[in-house]
């Protein structure tokens, strides 16, 4: 079974990728708690993956597995850092680095909504009919001296900002 | 693995810290709201129809609605 590592892990894990891309057949024991793409990579949110990351290990590296099995303090630090880029393939530090992609969201966003107006513009000037005669400058004046003449709200709203006796609005 | 590097980060109590900040701000903050609501909107619009109506001469009113010829009942 091959491995189905997502298109971002892919890109983004440019040296880890060599180490181990295997998820040896553990996918049948762990179905009830389904990873999100793959059973060695661990994510913010999935932070323990069934698998280890590299399951070759060398001479040294089983070495050194034997003797995990023993106390864990004989352990050196150096080796505690061994055992754990052999189980995991990156740290929680590496794992949650932030990536420049926002730029790349926001940038394809603003392109694709200027290419949007250019096409209504076009659209406006070659597709769209007449206004209908209610859109009319002369219209839309007549109706709004229609509305102030019946003090619509007159309270807060149009007729309010009027001013009556000078014929204007209000300053 | 790295024992004297960084300090030992918060590890119990992190659910209970947030809650509090998290409460305290919401209560300030809705009740800000629900305050700033009152004063600013309600208060300005009780203010504003009270001046209204303080002098408000209705049949006036009409008289100047009909001069403008609005209505179809009374020329």
């Amino acid at each position: 079974m091959l491995a189905r590592a997502p298109w971002s892990l892919v890109l983004r894990s440019r040296g880890l990728r060599t180490r181990g891309v295997h998820s040896p057949g553990g996918t049948a024991q762990a179905e009830d708690k389904m990873p999100p793409y793959i059973n060695c990579y661990a994510l913010r949110s999935y932070p323990m993956p069934e698998d280890p990351c590299c399951t070759e290990l060398s001479a040294e590296q089983q070495a050194l597995k034997e003797k995990e099995k023993g106390s864990w303090a004989q352990l050196t630090k150096a080796e505690k850092v061994a055992l754990y880029r052999l189980q995991y393939n990156e740290t929680f530090a590496e794992m949650n680095r932030r990536s420049n992609e926002w730029k790349t969201v926001m940038g394809g966003v603003f392109f694709f909504v200027g290419v949007t107006g250019l096409i209504i513009w076009w659209k406006r000037v070659y597709v769209f009919p007449e206004k209908p005669i209610t859109l009319t400058d002369q219209w839309k004046a007549q109706q709004l001296q229609r509305i102030l003449d019946m003090k619509g709200n007159p309270v807060q709203g149009l007729a309010a900002r009027w001013d009556y006796d000078k014929k204007e609005w209000k300053k | 693995m790295s024992s004297g590097a960084l300090a030992k980060p918060q590890m119990r109590g992190l659910l209970a810290r947030r809650l509090r900040i998290h409460m305290v701000g919401a209560f300030i903050l809705s009740i800000g709201a629900g305050a700033y609501y009152k004063f600013a909107v309600g208060d300005q619009r009780k203010k504003a129809y009270a001046d209204f109506y303080r002098n408000y001469d209705s049949m006036k009113d009409f008289e100047e609605m009909r001069k403008a010829g609005i209505f179809q009942s009374a020329k």
